[in-house]
């Protein structure tokens, strides 16, 4: 399949319930509201790019922002909710994963993409029932195959109707050459547990494991008659309900985020997208980007009920909702883009106040849900394959949760200079509220060698350019007279090397540490998956990628390595 | 403004007075400076009154103004040749764009390696020759050897205002670090190989100032085409320069020559036992120094076929001496034919332009090479002498490219490595050459009259000054 050059619309990531195509949310009246049912029911022809329809169930990226956009407002909006139900509104079939025509047309780096961001969304799934008390299920009233199986293995139960035709697969392998992208294989072994050898057989047969052998071998956890489903269903969810930890708040509404656009046309040397509390300035020449998030400017909640009276528009929602977006743009819109400056501007005792109530009220849902909203929002910063280079200069405020973006930043430029004050700091909430894939905190990560200088970044306060550089979170700290000239040959600089070089040498800094399921989704996912995806057995001009619904048989280069 | 860091005391045309940065960074590294000028400049000489030239400005005049000064007072300036209007890139991928007046990011790396590398160079040199006043063979000599010192540390101070103004903190380090290497430290040795070989003798100096100071000719040659504009500036007020370190070797080696080959004439002499009685150097012993100093400055060019050359070829950061004379500035197309060494037979291999940039700088030099020598035959044959100093091929004793680590003899057939040993003090200056002609320069001529035996006197003093005149006033 030859993939298209031409450019497409802007992808968008705001949307609402009311306008979802292929998503309902309802919240069925027999479990009291505390359940959120997602049905899922892709319609063939509103694929979000033309030239593939999404038939069976088959998802495209309009789908799986429709399901994060879900995912968020259950969290928000829905405080009731203690567990979620997955399911399809069609007929013997969950869901066929990915659609493959979509896969086949897409460029390379929209692939890389759209994986990682549907990774996102099941670790969130997960992170839903792990940190916020909202276990979920899936119940497959048909087949799920591909990455409709890894959505159901995303969830903490899988019910499966046993009918004699509805499956659990994983083809990819034998259909297509390639692997499951959505961390299937990790979460076979790693959260199921199945053993290793049968992982192996399953994820070879194309046609599946189906009713009884599926339980037996540990894919799913029942396996009743169809006829039973509705019924099983029920009772395991009522008992994910009985076990949810979730605690009660007002709910708090998302609405739209407000942005502003300019520049938009090509002539334009700059373009400009202005949130609230979030500017993204483009230099496509450059291959640059600004990313400046500012503190708040006006009086913040104190306390819970107040923060739930602010609601979205408490600086802590609005800025990282609106650094999320800004996130997603960089990715999916201006693949061109190959370093960002990351800049904060504003008053740091103002960001502080807020981390201090935070941490203060930590065992509030709302507190608890906001805080898990920014760790989610730093994740992205991390996975995101741009490179970052934080500035710290006069009237930045790089403390306590926006300190997190310097560290998140593969370099800390901070500027030296007597004249004006410079300096950065940590809150409370840089001891572990906003952990990395890998299980620690980004000040854990960055001192792995010295864990000793956690604790003292983080008992210091603020720190000026010296103490910050003693202290270890300073790349660079050019002087007032060198830093224009340092910053910009910076910048030239990295914009001139291979951008998949970067991208393969900043993954590989960023995640020292532990391993854990999530870093090895990515992991596997950016070393295995992306290496398939550019070898000729799954994408040459007889591989298995190319042919698939052709006649033809793909032929394979037999040479391992 | 500072006390050493203005512009009565730094003469400059680079609007010092003007440049914080650099007026900072000058603060700090001026005095290092000078104490690694008295550390290891000139030995003995710190108080002498020394009829020197200093540059004061770019103009006509201005660069070549004499008088007496104590080195540690040398005035060390900051000059850049006049800009070109609308300068373009000369070759490479950027033909015909703007040159840069910035660094740009992409290159900042390779072209802060290639100024380090010709910055390093300066100060080798006056290490190298820090003893050589002791053993002068004149006061004319003298004040040349000095004279060219101070202006490789002038050099030094080129080199170090393109580290200090455009490389940052980065550059700084470097300039200091130009300060900390030592000529043949086995701890911290200079860059290059000929910079960190022993230069303690007047033959060896002037071999020097012939051959490895026409290295740096080319080198800025090449340096002066750079899209970088500060750096070709740079380089092309320092040729102004090379030119007089060129001349003291080319007229050195020349009066060495001719005092030999008089002398040989006027005493019908024959052999070199005879020649040597008479305390003079042989001409055979003169060939063996040139075959030294030349090969090791061939290796200063840098490998044969080399990706580091095709690279700054392509950016614009070096070019080729003199680019304006070739046809194709981007040298894509079109390959060299160069001698290789294969199963150890010469064969002949094309090899893609870019990549054979260093040869082709280097053909330069070895016409310009023979031009100086062509002149010391002359003298030679005049005096009616059957001798000709030769050239030898560029393969024979190399260290670097793709002849390095095979022997050849001088006309560049391949040796066993017997052969050469058993050969090699036929063609080099072996212990007893040296000991040789060590031994005719015990003491230093500081009589303003007088001109050591060995060489014959120049034919014209310095500014209109006589021969004999006190360049150098010896602090008693
Ligand atoms: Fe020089
Ligand atoms: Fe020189």
């Amino acid at each position: 399949m030859a993939e298209t050059n031409t450019s497409h619309e802007p992808v968008r990531f705001e949307t609402h319930p009311d306008r979802y195509v292929h998503w309902k949310l309802d919240f069925p009246a027999e479990h009291g509201g505390k359940v959120a049912r997602l049905m899922m029911d892709v319609k063939e022809d509103r694929g979000m790019r033309p030239g593939y329809p999404l038939k069976l169930n088959s998802y495209d990226l309009g789908v799986d922002v429709e399901l994060a956009d879900a995912l968020q407002r259950i969290r928000f909006e829905h405080p009731e909710v203690r567990a979620l139900v997955i399911t399809s509104a069609k007929d013997r079939i969950f869901c066929s994963g990915a659609n493959i025509y979509m896969l086949g047309s897409s460029t390379h780096g929209f692939k890389v993409n759209f994986c990682k961001f549907t990774n996102e969304t099941r670790l969130y799934l997960e992170e839903m029932s792990a940190e916020s008390g909202i276990p979920s299920l899936a119940s497959l009233n048909g087949t799920a195959s591909g990455g409709g199986y890894e959505l159901a293995i995303a969830c903490d139960d899988i019910v499966l109707a046993d009918d004699g035709s509805s499956a659990v697969s994983f083809p990819e392998a034998p259909l297509l050459a390639v692997l499951p992208g959505t961390g299937g294989l990790t979460r076979l072994v790693d959260k199921r547990k199945i053993r290793r050898d049968l992982a192996d057989a399953f994820s070879t047969i194309a046609e599946g494991v189906r009713g009884k052998r599926s339980v037996e071998w540990g894919l799913v956890d029942e396996a009743p008659p169809k006829a039973k489903l509705e019924e099983v269903t029920k009772r395991r969810i009522g008992a994910l309900v009985d076990r949810s930890t979730r605690k009660a708040f007002p709910a708090v509404k998302l609405p739209a985020l407000e942005v502003k656009r300019s520049g938009e046309e090509p002539s334009a040397d700059k373009q400009e997208i202005e949130y609230q509390y979030v500017t993204l300035e483009l230099s496509p020449k450059q291959r640059t980007a600004r990313l400046v998030v500012r503190a708040p400017s006006s009086k913040q909640p104190e306390t819970p009920e107040e923060l739930a009276k602010a609601g979205a528009s408490a600086w802590a929602i609005q800025a990282f909702r609106e650094l999320d977006d800004a996130l997603l743009e960089l990715r999916f819109n201006q693949p061109l883009i190959g370093v960002v400056s990351v800049e904060t501007a504003g008053d740091a005792a103002a960001v502080l106040a807020v981390d201090a109530m935070l941490a203060k009220h930590a065992d509030d849902g709302l507190v608890r849900e906001v805080t898990l909203l920014m760790k989610r929002v730093l994740k992205r910063m991390d996975l995101t394959a741009k490179s970052f280079f934080a500035l710290v200069t006069p009237g930045s405020c790089f403390a306590g949760s926006l300190l997190e973006l310097a560290l998140a930043s593969d370099r800390i430029y901070m500027k030296d200079t007597e004249d004006e004050p410079v300096t950065v700091a940590a809150s409370r909430m840089n001891a572990g509220s906003f952990p990395m894939a890998n299980g620690l905190s980004r000040l854990q990560t960055r001192f792995l060698k010295e864990p000793e200088r956690v604790s003292r970044v983080l008992e210091q306060g603020a720190l000026t350019t010296p103490e910050a550089v003693k202290a270890g979170l300073v790349t660079f700290a050019p002087d007032d007279i060198d830093w224009d000239d340092e910053i910009r040959i910076a910048f030239e600089e990295r914009a001139a090397m291979s951008p998949d070089a970067m991208t393969g040498m900043e993954a590989s800094l960023r995640f020292a540490g532990p391993e854990t399921m999530e870093t090895k989704i990515f992991g596997r996912l950016s070393a295995w998956q992306n290496w398939i995806f550019q070898r000729p057995n799954a994408v040459g001009e007889r591989g298995a990628l190319t042919l698939y619904g052709k006649p033809e048989r793909p032929e394979f280069n037999w040479q391992r390595t | 403004m500072s006390t050493v860091v203005n512009d009565t005391k730094i003469p400059n045309n680079v609007d010092l007075s003007s440049d914080k940065r650099l007026q900072r960074a000058l603060e700090a590294w001026q005095p290092n400076f000078l104490s690694w000028w008295n550390e290891m400049g000139p030995f003995g000489f710190q108080k002498d009154d020394i009829f020197l030239r200093t540059a004061i400005s770019v103009t006509s005049e201005g660069w070549a103004h004499f008088d007496y000064v104590k080195m540690p007072d040398y005035r060390w300036g900051i000059f850049l040749a006049d800009p070109v209007a609308d300068r373009k890139i000369g070759f490479g991928d950027h033909y015909g764009e703007p040159v840069w007046k910035e660094v740009p990011g992409e290159h900042r790396n390779a072209l802060r390696r290639i100024i380090v590398t010709q910055g390093d160079t300066e100060p080798a040199s006056v290490e190298q020759q820090r003893l050589l006043g002791h053993s002068c063979p004149s006061v004319y000599d003298l004040r040349n050897l000095f004279q060219v010192n101070v202006e490789e540390g002038r050099h030094l101070w080129a080199m170090v205002y393109l580290l200090h103004t455009y490389f940052g903190r980065d550059g700084r380090e470097e300039a200091d670090a130009l300060l900390q290497r030592r000529s043949g430290d086995p701890d911290k040795p200079r860059i290059l190989g000929a910079f960190n070989e022993p230069c303690t003798d007047w033959l060896s100096f002037f071999m020097f100032t012939f051959f490895t100071d026409r290295d740096g000719k080319f080198q800025l040659l090449a340096l002066a085409e750079s899209a970088f504009d500060p750096l070709s500036r740079t380089t092309r007020f320092m040729l102004t320069e090379e030119a007089h370190h060129m001349f003291v070797g080319e007229t050195g080696v020349l009066r060495v020559v001719d005092r030999t080959a008089q002398q040989m004439a006027e005493k019908k002499w024959g052999s070199v036992e005879q020649v040597r009685a008479a305390g003079l150097i042989d001409l055979p012993t003169m060939q063996k120094y040139l075959n030294l100093w030349y090969t090791l400055s061939l290796d200063l060019f840098g490998g044969e076929i080399s990706s580091n050359a095709a690279t700054y070829f392509a950016t614009g950061m070096k070019g080729r001496a003199k680019e304006d004379q070739f046809e194709d500035h981007k040298a894509l197309e079109g390959s060299y034919a160069m001698e290789v060494v294969k199963d150890g037979k010469i064969v002949r291999e094309d090899i893609a332009m870019r990549n054979a940039m260093n040869e082709v700088l280097r053909d330069a030099y070895v016409e310009d090479c023979q031009r100086g020598v062509d002149k010391w035959n002359r003298t030679i044959a005049a005096h009616g002498i059957p001798f000709e100093l030769k050239l030898p091929s560029r393969r024979f004793h190399r260290h670097i490219g793709i002849y390095a680590g095979i022997h050849f003899d001088p006309a560049g057939n391949p040796l066993t490595a017997e052969q050469w040993e058993s050969k090699k003090n036929e063609w080099l200056p072996s212990d007893a050459d040296k000991q040789y002609v060590q031994s005719l320069m015990q003491k230093p001529v500081f009589d303003p009259k007088q001109m050591a035996n060995w060489i014959a006197a120049p034919k014209q003093g310095i500014k209109g000054r006589t021969v004999d005149f006190e360049y150098v006033r010896r602090e008693a």
